[in-house]
C-alpha cells in the first residue's frame, strides 16, 4: 500500500494538496484539466520535485517525512515521460538495461521478447515507431524492477488504433510485473479500460475519486448524444435547405428550415443531437 | 629550408591546451548549464572575457601575477614552478584564454538537451555523475568535437598573449606567429611566406571541419 499527503506551491493563488492511498498491484488515473497539477503530483510521487510537505509512505518505507526526502534514485520509480525521454545514443536492448541491475540480464531479455521488441535490439530510438518507443519507455521503467510506476500519458502522442493497442500490452505488462501504478490521462476511455480507481483533480485538489464509473457515470450519463459538424455544402430542397456535414468520419444530409439554415457556411461547426441510438451490427469475430 | 621547431611547438602547445580544455573546460560547462545560483552570469562573464580582452592585455596581467615580485609569483619561485618565459606558463596562458572556446559551445549543447533525459537516468537509478558521463555528454558528441577542435585552433593562432608571457624564444615561446613576425621582422619573407601558408591552411581546414561536423549533427537530428 502506497500512502501519500502532499503540498506543494504551484503558483501565487494555486497549492497542490492531495492526499490519498493507492492500492497495491493496482493502476489509479489521475485525471484532471491542464494546470491541474497531475504531472507535479507524479513527479512530487518520482522525487523529481520536492514537496513543499507531507508525507509519501511506501509499504511501510518513508520516501517523504517533513523535510527528509529520498532521492528519485533512491526510491524504487519506474517512469515513462510523455516523450518517451529515450537516450538517443543507446540502442534498444541498451536503453532497457540501463537501469537494470547487472544480474537482471534475463529480465531484459524478457521485457524485449515481451513488448516484441527483440528484432529492434540493436536499433537506436531515432529508427523505431512512435509505438515501439513508447514499449521501450515501458521497458526500461520495468527493467528496474519499481516498487512505484509513473506513467505521464504515456500514449497521448498516438493515433486511436495503435493506442488501443497499446493499452492492452500496457496492462498486460503492469499484471505480468504486479506493480502498483499511477497512470496520468485525459482519455476516459483509456481510463475505463485501464485504471482501478480515479483521482480527479481541480485546481490542485482531489475533488472526486473511485472505480472509474463512480468518478464518471453516476449523474453524467444522458440519453441523448451530441455531436459537432462540419458544414460540407448547403443546397436549396423545396421549401427547405439540405445541409452536407460531416461528423465522425461520416457524412450526413439534414434538412434545416429557412431560420436553422441562416447565417450557417461551408465550414461552419453544427452542433447535433442524436437520439435513439442503435448499435450496428458487429463483423463476426471481432 | 625553415625552421620546423615553431610549428612544432605551436602543436605542442595547442594540443596540451586543448587536453587540459577538456579535462578543466567539461566539467565548467556542465556545472555553468545547470547552475541556478545568483552568482552565474558573474561565472559566465569571466569566462568570455577573453574572447573582448586584448591578448596583450591578459598577457600582461598574467606577466605580473606569475613575475618573482608578486607574491603569486615568490609561491610559484617556493616550489620551483617558472610561468615566466616558459613553456608551462604559455601553456596556463593559453587554457585561459582559449577556456570560452571549449566552454561556451558545450555548455549551450548541454543547456538545450531536454531536462527529463537526466530526469529520466535519475528515476532509473543512476547519480548526477553517471548520468553527466553517461547520457549528458554521449548526447553533445558534435559540441565536444567543436570545442575541442576550436580551442586547438584558436591555440594555434595566439600572439600576443605568447608575446607578452614568454616573449620570444627559440624553442620555448618561439610559436609559428611569433616565428611570422620575427621572420618578418629581419626581411626573411619567403620564410614568413612558408609560416603563413601552413597557419592559412590549417585554418582553412579547421572551420571546413567543424563545418562538416555540424552538418553531419543536424542531419543527425533531422
Amino acid at each position: 500500500m502506497i500512502r501519500f499527503a502532499l503540498q506543494k506551491q504551484l503558483s501565487a493563488q494555486l497549492t497542490l494538496d492531495v492526499a490519498a492511498e493507492l492500492p497495491a498491484g493496482r493502476i489509479t488515473a489521475v485525471t484532471g484539466d491542464s494546470g491541474a497539477g497531475k504531472t507535479t503530483l507524479l513527479r512530487l510521487l518520482a522525487g523529481l520535485t520536492l514537496a513543499d510537505s507531507g508525507t509519501l509512505e511506501v509499504n511501510g518505507e518513508p520516501w517523504i517525512s517533513g523535510r527528509q526526502q529520498l532521492s528519485p534514485q533512491a526510491r524504487g520509480v519506474g517512469m515513462v515521460f510523455q516523450d518517451y525521454a529515450l537516450f538517443p545514443h543507446l540502442d534498444v536492448r541498451r536503453n532497457i538495461a540501463y537501469g537494470a541491475a547487472p544480474a537482471d540480464q534475463p529480465l531484459v531479455e524478457e521485457l524485449l521478447a515481451l513488448t516484441g521488441l527483440a528484432p529492434h535490439a540493436s536499433q537506436r530510438p531515432a529508427q523505431l515507431s512512435g509505438g515501439q518507443r513508447q514499449r521501450v519507455a515501458l521497458a526500461r521503467a520495468l527493467a528496474r524492477r519499481p516498487r512505484l510506476l509513473l506513467l505521464d500519458e504515456p500514449l497521448s502522442a498516438l493515433d486511436p488504433a495503435l493506442r488501443s493497442r497499446l493499452q492492452d500490452d500496457l496492462l498486460q505488462l503492469q499484471q505480468r510485473f504486479a506493480v502498483t501504478t499511477v497512470l496520468v490521462s485525459h482519455d476516459i476511455p483509456e481510463v475505463f479500460k485501464l485504471a482501478d480507481q480515479v483521482l480527479q483533480l481541480a485546481a490542485g485538489r482531489i475533488v472526486r475519486r473511485g472505480t472509474p464509473a463512480q468518478v464518471y457515470l453516476h449523474g453524467n450519463t444522458a440519453g441523448r448524444l451530441q455531436l459537432n459538424a462540419t458544414v460540407l455544402a448547403i443546397q436549396p430542397a423545396d421549401l427547405l435547405w439540405r445541409v452536407t456535414v460531416q461528423s465522425g468520419g461520416s457524412m450526413v444530409d439534414i434538412l434545416l428550415d429557412h431560420d436553422e439554415a441562416a447565417g450557417l457556411r461551408v465550414g461552419s461547426t453544427l452542433p447535433l443531437l442524436a437520439s435513439n441510438l442503435v448499435p450496428l451490427p458487429r463483423p463476426a469475430g471481432s | 629550408m625553415i625552421d620546423l621547431q615553431p610549428l612544432w611547438l605551436t602543436a605542442r602547445l595547442a594540443a596540451t591546451t586543448s587536453a587540459i580544455l577538456l579535462l578543466l573546460g567539461v566539467p565548467l560547462a556542465g556545472w555553468l548549464a545547470h547552475c541556478r545560483r545568483w552568482y552565474k552570469p558573474l561565472a559566465e562573464t569571466l569566462v568570455a572575457m577573453p574572447l573582448v580582452l586584448p591578448p596583450s592585455v591578459l598577457g600582461f596581467y598574467l606577466l605580473l601575477a606569475f613575475s618573482p615580485a608578486s607574491l603569486l609569483g615568490q609561491w610559484l619561485q617556493s616550489i620551483h614552478l617558472q610561468l615566466v618565459f616558459s613553456f608551462a606558463g604559455l601553456v596556463v596562458g593559453s587554457v585561459l584564454f582559449s577556456l570560452p572556446f571549449m566552454v561556451q559551445p558545450v555548455a549551450a549543447a548541454l543547456s538545450s538537451l531536454p531536462a527529463n533525459l537526466r530526469e529520466a537516468s535519475y528515476t532509473l537509478g543512476k547519480s548526477r555523475w553517471h548520468t553527466f558521463w553517461h547520457v549528458e555528454l554521449p548526447c553533445i558528441k558534435p559540441a565536444l568535437v567543436a570545442g575541442l577542435v576550436m580551442s586547438f585552433a584558436h591555440t594555434v593562432g595566439e600572439f600576443g598573449l605568447v608575446l607578452m608571457l614568454g616573449g620570444n624564444i627559440p624553442g620555448v615561446s618561439r610559436v609559428a606567429s611569433i616565428a611570422i613576425y620575427n621572420e618578418v621582422e629581419v626581411l626573411n619573407y619567403p620564410a614568413a611566406h612558408v609560416y603563413a601558408a601552413v597557419l592559412c591552411s590549417f585554418s582553412f581546414l579547421v572551420v571546413l571541419a567543424v563545418n562538416l561536423l555540424r552538418r553531419h549533427s543536424e542531419r543527425l537530428a533531422a
